[in-house]
């Protein structure tokens, strides 16, 4: 039953999808400046048409209704009715409609919002996003349809892999979405303003806040995913350089080089084709994110059941979207002089969008490496963390004092008369990275100068903080932005430094020292929960020099739908320092695998990224009030 | 005559494209020396030119009853059903490390027959199997 309404929905929606194209069309043709109620309507229906299909797969994931093959697949009927829901978008099929109401949705709130701009924008706006929104249909509807039914109908569903079932799984995807898939809009509205050459500030006005969206949330759902990874895989870390940590971040600096380079957009009038190149990129990252994942050519920690017809699909879709944004691109580009001066703020924004095109190539360059050697070379490689570190983290240095200076500078031409000024500051920055390495006694160049530039960062913010307060015109967003990616950057490189790690076996009642530390593994204990079975270590870590003394309590998690091993890390978190310990048991042996870990530091980096996109929301709150 | 203008943009984008040149440069270097070749058993030995100083990444199944834990060392065989490899860790595994299942193991070799792990792999799925790893499988299987 379920699966024939859904079926309908989604047939309906297509349909309406395409009668907006054709009355966008009529609508171009006639003279007048205004929009046909009848387009909007029609718009609204199909939110609402899109929005009633997913109600209707995540009812038949509630009730297990397992006449749906996905519902059969993805879920089990013991199953907490928090993960029911969320495994409705934790599997490929359920995820791709959750792709879909986004792409219609914003397409919506675009039309309805942008009533200042040019009547022949916004219907080509219109147009484009929902050529996207049709590819994506038909996706679903012949080759990756979550509705379609099995007979006969299975009693038990074969259930979420267990390592899903979990609150930050529940909503990364969803916050990622909105990232990935917002960025749809500024590509159809790039498309529009170059057929339309649409081509002057306000077109930076049309799409700012958009892009500022979707930045917030891409920030967010990585750092979700990322919380995720450090808790629940078990290795300690919070970013492994996995191929799909990687896709995620390719449109993350397109869409950063993005918002910085519409100020420039709209303040000077300047850099009007590289915006739109921008745009285009950002979007075609993402698509180009979700073939990666989804065809199953990368050997990575999201591994949706892959089946080559979607990863052809995916990648003809996004061939479309390559050829058909370069050729437009380059059928209205014309060469324009920019004559700026080589010290002004456009040059310094200029110089932020060349350190994230340099950021966006390594990673790509590593990310596709291996898929290039393979089909040309037959050598079997990988690219990992040694890769990135080597190249991205020498460069940070550089970008950080840059992101510092940066702001300060004037439009148009500049003069350093705050030298001293910053000299100060690089003097003061020099001296607490001094204090902090004597403290701690731990010694590289690269690390020294990554804390010296990042506190470089830190103070020359507050510095600006201060001023601008006292000028009472203060551009709060950037610089809490700023200086919270300083933090994030000073934060990850005490973590980097001072991590204290072990790998222990141990028989229950055992005693080990190292450092500073003691492990006492008390005993163990066996428990019953509703979807799993649980053996619970007891250990107590203790630091011996400050007498200090905390328990943790590993578990080793027996899941039986489907049959699975997990192992939960206990970690204990405090405003200096993570606790770290994960237990796993070895094949016929009495050992367990202890694994300890002293992280410092740790919280303080999850709270630079929330303050690094409050600064982004602040922005966007700031736009709206202003328009 | 170079007008100054002329003069000025010529110098910006010639330093650009150095700074760009230089970029890739950097990144095509390190690219080099940080890649990680994954081999199974037979290829070591069937390969006359292997470099022992570098990292490399070994895959295949850990043989049934070949594994023995120690106080502080892990040792067990990686098999491709055609050749074997011994293999020596002091770390912890990852989830769903057990014998008879696929496994890729990062670290050096020491010689043809012994290799010492840094890391083992993690993997999520009790099913999944590295791409890699799962045509090894089916080479050898016939």
């Amino acid at each position: 039953m379920l699966s024939n309404l859904g079926n309908l929905l989604l047939f309906l929606s297509a349909f309406l999808s395409l009668s907006l194209i054709y009355f966008s069309f009529q609508c171009l043709k006639e003279s007048q400046e205004l929009i046909h109620s009848k387009i909007f309507q029609i718009s609204l229906v199909q939110s609402t048409v899109i929005l009633a299909c997913f109600f209707t797969l995540i009812a038949a994931f509630i009730i297990s209704d397992f006449s749906l093959i996905n519902v059969y697949q993805n879920s089990h009927s013991a199953k907490p009715l928090l993960y029911k829901i969320s495994g409705t978008w934790g599997n490929h099929e359920g995820s791709l409609m959750l792709w879909v109401i986004i792409l219609v949705i914003f397409s919506f709130l675009f039309l309805i919002k942008n009533k200042l701009h040019p009547k022949k924008f916004r219907l080509y706006t219109l147009i484009f996003q929902n050529i996207i929104i049709l590819g994506f249909l038909f996706f679903i509807l012949f080759n990756s349809n979550p509705f379609t039914s099995i007979s006969p109908v299975p009693k038990e569903g074969l259930g979420l892999n267990p390592i899903l079932q979990d609150p930050a799984l529940a909503i990364h995807p969803p916050l990622l979405y909105l990232g990935f898939v917002g960025s749809s809009i500024y590509f159809s509205a790039a498309m529009a303003a170059l057929i339309t050459d649409y081509s002057d500030k306000s077109f930076a006005l049309s799409i700012k806040n958009w892009v500022l969206i979707s930045w917030v949330f891409q920030t967010l759902g990585i750092l979700v995913g990322s919380i995720w990874a450090y808790y629940e895989l078990g290795w300690g870390g919070f970013w492994f350089w996995d191929p799909v940590e990687n896709a995620s971040l390719l449109p993350w600096f397109a869409m950063t080089a993005l918002f910085h380079s519409l100020i420039v957009l709209e303040k000077r009038n300047l850099f009007y084709f590289w915006v739109i190149i921008l745009c285009l990129m950002t979007f075609i990252l993402s698509v180009t994110g979700t073939f990666l994942v989804r065809s199953g050519i990368l050997n990575s920690v999201h591994t949706f059941a892959s089946d080559p017809g979607r990863g052809i699909y995916i990648l003809s879709f996004l061939s479309l979207l390559i050829f058909g944004s370069i050729f437009l691109f380059f059928k209205k580009y014309c060469a324009k002089n920019y004559s700026i001066n080589s010290n002004s703020k456009e040059t310094f924004v200029l110089i932020n969008n060349w350190f994230m095109m340099f950021y966006l190539l390594t990673i790509l360059i590593g990310t596709l490496y291996p898929i290039f050697t393979d089909a040309l070379t037959d050598s079997k490689i990988s690219v990992g963390p040694p890769f990135y570190n080597a190249v991205i983290f020498p460069v940070v240095v550089a970008f950080l004092i840059f992101m510092a200076v940066g702001p300060n500078t004037k439009w148009i031409k500049n003069r350093f008369d705050n030298l001293i000024n910053l000299i100060i500051i690089a003097v003061v920055a020099i001296a607490i990275n001094f204090a902090i390495f004597y403290f701690f006694k731990s010694y590289t160049i690269l690390s020294n100068l990554i804390i010296i530039s990042s506190l470089f960062l830190i103070i020359s913010s507050l510095n600006d903080l201060i001023k601008s307060i006292k000028k009472s015109n203060i551009d709060l967003a950037r610089i809490i932005s700023h200086i919270s990616f300083g933090f994030l950057v000073f934060f990850i490189g005490l973590n980097h430094n001072f991590s204290i790690e072990r790998d222990l076996n141990m028989r229950v009642g055992e005693t080990k020292k190292f450092h500073n530390y003691q492990i006492k593994f008390k005993n163990l204990k066996l428990k019953d929960y509703d979807n799993y079975k649980a053996i619970i270590g007891n250990l107590e870590v203790e630091n011996i020099k400050l007498g200090d003394k905390k328990t943790l309590n590993p578990e080793i998690r027996i899941y039986e739908n489907p049959r699975t091993l997990t192992y939960e890390a206990a970690i204990k978190t405090n405003f200096i320092k993570d606790y770290y310990l994960t237990m796993s048991n070895i094949d016929r042996s009495e050992f367990y695998n202890i694994k300890f870990q002293k992280k410092p530091m740790m919280i303080w980096i999850w709270i630079s990224v929330l303050f690094l996109t409050l600064g982004g929301f602040l922005r966007i709150f700031k736009n709206a009030k202003n328009n | 005559m170079l007008t100054k203008k002329v003069k000025k943009r010529a110098s910006l984008l010639s330093i650009s494209l150095i700074i760009s040149f230089l970029a890739i440069f950097v990144i095509l270097q390190s690219l080099k020396n940080n890649i990680l070749y994954f081999k199974s058993p037979s290829d070591i030995k069937k390969n006359q030119e292997l470099d022992f100083s570098k990292k490399i990444r070994v895959g295949g199944m850990v043989k049934k009853n070949s594994l023995i834990v120690q106080e502080n060392e892990i040792k067990f065989v990686i098999t491709d059903f055609k050749n074997e490899l011994q293999v020596s860790y002091s770390g912890t595994v990852p989830n769903l490390f057990s014998e008879e299942k696929g496994v890729v193991a990062e670290g050096k070799l020491q010689d043809k027959k012994f290799f010492i792990a840094e890391r083992i792999l993690a993997k999520h799925d009790e099913n999944y199997m590295p791409p890699e790893l799962k045509e090894i499988m089916k080479k050898n299987a016939k």
